[in-house]
């Protein structure tokens, strides 16, 4: 199946049913999106396909061949809402352990492409991503600094 | 190699391509006899590297692990402060797993260049601290919030100032000026006089001929320009954009992937497997016995090898511990804290006689539950055996402890083991000594003849962990006329570290503390903050009960106990005060305070909750003031409290694993509940270094929450929580018991 990643069109021969996650980390070694829970539960996995976030770990592969989806090592220009999304994590120091964040900057990338102004609870409702470490407040500071209007 | 004699404090060593290298060599122990034999050995141990090479970068070399506590930063910034380093030049890696890098400074701060806050009870603390001398020298260990309070204090300080007198007196010589008429900053050497200036980079290479002395003088902290000051931590970048490698991202040339499963009862065997139903799957290499309990299929890729692993037919001996089960383990704890075969853990005056004495007498039976550590990235670890040698890759939060541990497993020399450390998706004291996951790498690699990744399912992470453990106390005490407690009492099952856990800080003259052991089968871990998660809710619940019978306020009456300790005292009232604890909470919801010292490090915390219509708590706010006394990186500990008390709050809500015919019962995030972002609740901090000695970052945050917590529950419901998590209690009844009195 072809399978549009970052952009880039991917020939994969895999089984249908292989979830997304697992095509993306073991066959293309594209690591950045995590494993958590392998169940839809944590939001480690998180990519966007045709813009909307998804977990990866419970999307089969062939659900989304020919979709456009974005993973967080899409080579972003820097004025792209990714780009603005990762310098906010870094400029509010968000990540600790770091393993959730892939996943938690896709959401917010969905999330802030939808909405341009999130209230606390868009947040709340869009960021349901786990992280362990506890960087919560964090990710909301970051988000609400992205605002447009 | 650089050869190091006793006499030596920091050594160096010129660079092929120029600049130096300099190693700090650990001084001999001048006061405890035993320690001093137990550190110095057959010469001292070298703890700490920093290199200047001629671009006039400083790269220090760390010897612990980054779990994103901020280990990684807050070190070169403590070295990089004596040495007047321009922090733009300032770079870091990781020591490898070897024993010149072995953190001696942690054994040492264990030794007690006398920390005066260690309680009393405790001053047995020579040969305390001599074991732990002996623990410590030989390990890499990241736990215990040690390493910014021991090799950052004792060794990354005395590095940097020694580095930064090696370089002062090559520009002396090489000027042919007086030593004291040199000033450095920014990493550059003046001689103002002459107008001679000249960067680290350009002396670096003359450095290494000149042996600092012992003892250099430090810093006055009034005059840190790095650290307390709020500094970017190095490995973010890396974090924002997918490339950080974690032990799951290991990737080698002809790797293939294993799913693992053992015995789902604890001790119990592996009796067979039936390779023959999977081997033909697509992928497949083949399904392998590792050691005596579990099984492994390798494969192309993860997916493939856990399809085949649910499809392996596989039986177990489940042995002696299948009949185990959570209820009848705490009625265990129950009966043995009633017979009452007690070791003492502290013992003052005769409390027993004390509260009997009292006009009034409160008692409560308290009770926690065992806890995963369920770190974001499950267990794992890559392994390659090939020509007799044997490689390693993993988060490790004690590289050269884990790789002592693969020479055994695999049974060769220990310089035949290589470790590589990669990021770590949380340890929490997960990825310490309990390496069950990295036994089975190995074990199964040494069938190979390729390298192979071992990734555990979130189900097997969670049911094969090593808990926080079990716990029942039991507490008691009398009241005076005047509400005062008297004869404090704590008995508990199963003692865990740190030794001075159950330490009480209200001036209570008679006091004991008195535990059981051997009343919980379960595997037991360390679990961020260890023994004082379980203890900060029994002391800080129990001395709300005691407020609260006494009629008094329950900040005024801990405020009253804590005359003589004016640390505490400061801190409590700072985290009241921020709270507005003063004021009534808003319509609906109330505030719990509770205080906790651990790891050198006073935290206060007020937690402020409503109770929805379901009868579950939710927590809106809470504040928390601090003394660690001195901080390094100011942002990193504001954001080590949030995190404390997040992970905290997941216990205190959600958190309880349950044992049913010897095995976990929860198996994944929708049956052990994390909070998350709509649940997490605003928090403040408030840093109020005072020079006391430093404290730890990493798990003090996490003890007084769920105390907290409880507490506010109670003085919005008049309904008292004994046992967590609080989701197994209905808090409406409490509620309207409220509303009617």
């Amino acid at each position: 199946m072809q399978l549009i990643i970052n952009g880039q069109t991917k020939d994969v021969d895999v089984e249908a049913e292989m979830p997304l996650l697992w095509v993306l980390r073991d066959v293309l070694n594209l690591t950045g999106t995590k494993f958590g829970c392998g169940v839809s539960a944590c939001g480690a996995c998180t990519v966007l396909v045709d813009g909307v976030a998804m977990r990866s770990c419970s999307v089969p592969a062939s659900s989304v061949a020919g979709a456009s989806i974005t993973t967080i090592e899409a080579q972003t220009m820097p004025d792209t809402l990714q780009s603005r999304v990762q310098a906010a994590w870094i400029a509010h120091q968000v990540p600790q352990c770091g393993y959730c964040q892939s996943g938690q900057i896709m959401a917010a990338v969905a999330l802030l492409s939808e909405n341009q102004a999130p209230s606390d609870a868009d947040i709340d409702a869009a960021m349901s991503n786990i992280c362990r470490c506890g960087t919560y407040g964090r990710v909301r500071a970051a988000i609400h600094s992205l605002k447009t209007v | 190699m650089v050869m190091i004699t006793r006499r030596k404090l920091m050594v160096g060593a010129a660079l092929a391509g120029g600049g130096v290298l300099l190693g700090y060599a650990m001084a001999p122990f001048s006061t405890i006899d035993r320690a001093r034999k137990l550190a110095a050995g057959d010469g001292a141990l070298l703890v700490t590297w920093v290199r200047i090479t001629p671009d006039n970068r400083v790269t220090v070399i760390v010897p612990h692990s980054e779990m994103g506590q901020g280990v990684h930063t807050a070190m070169p910034m403590m070295l990089a402060e004596e040495l007047d380093a321009d922090w733009a030049l300032v770079g870091m890696e990781q020591a490898p797993a070897d024993m010149a890098f072995a953190n001696g400074p942690l054994g040492k701060g264990y030794l007690g260049l006398a920390d005066p806050s260690i309680p009393k009870f405790l001053t047995g603390l020579t040969d305390f601290g001599a074991r732990k001398a002996a623990e410590f020298l030989n390990v890499q260990s990241t736990g215990g919030s040690t390493s910014v309070r021991f090799t950052g204090v004792v060794g990354m300080r005395r590095a940097g100032a020694a580095a930064r007198w090696m370089l002062v007196q090559a520009a002396a010589k090489s000027w042919n000026v007086a030593v004291d008429e040199i000033t450095t900053k920014d990493s550059r050497l003046f001689h103002t006089a002459s107008g001679k200036s000249a960067s680290y980079g350009e002396m670096a290479s003359f450095a290494a001929d000149f042996d600092p002395p012992a003892n250099l003088p430090l810093k006055d902290p009034e005059n840190y320009t790095i650290v307390g000051a709020p500094k970017a931590r190095f490995d973010i970048p890396a974090k924002v954009d997918g490339s950080a490698i974690y032990g799951v991202d290991m990737r080698l040339p002809g790797m293939m992937f294993a799913a693992v499963k053992a015995c789902p009862v604890f001790g119990g065997k592996l009796k067979n497997f039936d390779a023959k139903m999977v081997q033909n799957r697509r992928g497949i290499k083949s399904v392998y016995g590792i050691g005596d309990n579990a099984v492994a299929v390798v494969a192309d890729n993860s997916w493939r090898a856990q399809q085949a692993l649910a499809a392996l037919p596989i039986e177990w001996d489940e042995g002696a511990n299948a009949a185990h089960n959570s209820v009848a383990i705490f009625a265990g704890m129950q009966a043995a804290l009633d017979k009452g075969d007690f070791d003492s853990d502290y013992d003052f005056g005769d409390a027993e006689a004390a509260a009997n004495a009292a006009p009034k007498q409160i008692e409560a039976i308290y009770q926690v539950p065992w806890l995963a550590h369920a770190t974001m990235e499950p267990m794992n670890c890559t392994a390659h055996f090939s020509g007799g040698r044997l490689d390693i890759w993993g988060g490790f939060q004690d590289g050269l402890a884990a790789r002592v541990r693969a020479a055994g497993i695999s049974g060769l020399p220990l310089e035949m083991v290589t470790l590589h450390h990669t990021a770590m998706g949380g340890g929490f004291g997960r990825r310490g000594s309990t390496l069950n996951y990295m036994d089975q790498a190995i074990l199964l690699a040494m069938q190979l003849d390729f390298p192979v990744n071992v990734i555990w399912s979130r189900e097997e992470d969670m049911t094969q962990d090593y808990y926080r453990n079990a716990s029942v106390a039991k507490m008691r005490a009398g009241l005076d006329a005047t509400g005062r407690p008297v004869g404090w009492q704590q008995d508990y099952t199963e003692k865990r570290e740190p030794e001075d856990a159950t330490w009480l800080p209200y001036a209570i003259a008679d006091r004991r503390a008195r535990v059981v052991s051997g009343t919980d089968p379960i595997p037991f871990g360390a679990w961020r903050s260890v023994a004082h998660t379980q203890h900060g809710f029994f002391i800080e619940s129990f001395i709300d009960e005691l407020a609260h019978a006494a009629g008094r306020d329950p900040l005024e009456y801990r405020r009253d106990l804590l005359a003589d300790a004016p640390d505490h005292k400061l801190v409590l009232e700072a985290a009241a005060q921020m709270s507005g604890w003063a004021m009534p909470a808003p319509m609906g919801r109330a505030r719990g305070i509770a205080i906790r010292q651990s790891f050198g490090t006073i935290v206060a915390q007020v937690a402020e909750i409503s109770v929805d219509q379901e009868g579950k708590a939710r927590v809106h706010k809470v504040w928390c003031a601090v003394d660690p006394g001195e901080v390094v990186n100011p942002d990193t500990f504001v954001a080590q409290m949030e995190s404390g008390i997040i992970y905290g709050l997941t216990a205190a809500l959600y958190g309880e694993i349950s044992i049913l015919k010897g095995r976990v019962v929860e198996q994944n995030f929708p049956d052990y509940e994390m909070i998350r972002q709509a649940d997490a609740p605003v928090i403040e901090v408030k840093l109020m270094p005072s020079g006391r000695p430093t404290g730890g970052a990493g798990e003090p945050g996490t003890p007084p929450i769920s105390a907290a917590v409880a507490n506010a529950v109670f003085a919005l419901t008049k309904q008292r929580i004994r046992s967590l998590p609080l989701r197994r209690h209905d808090l409406r009844g409490g509620i309207e018991q409220a509303k009617a009195s």
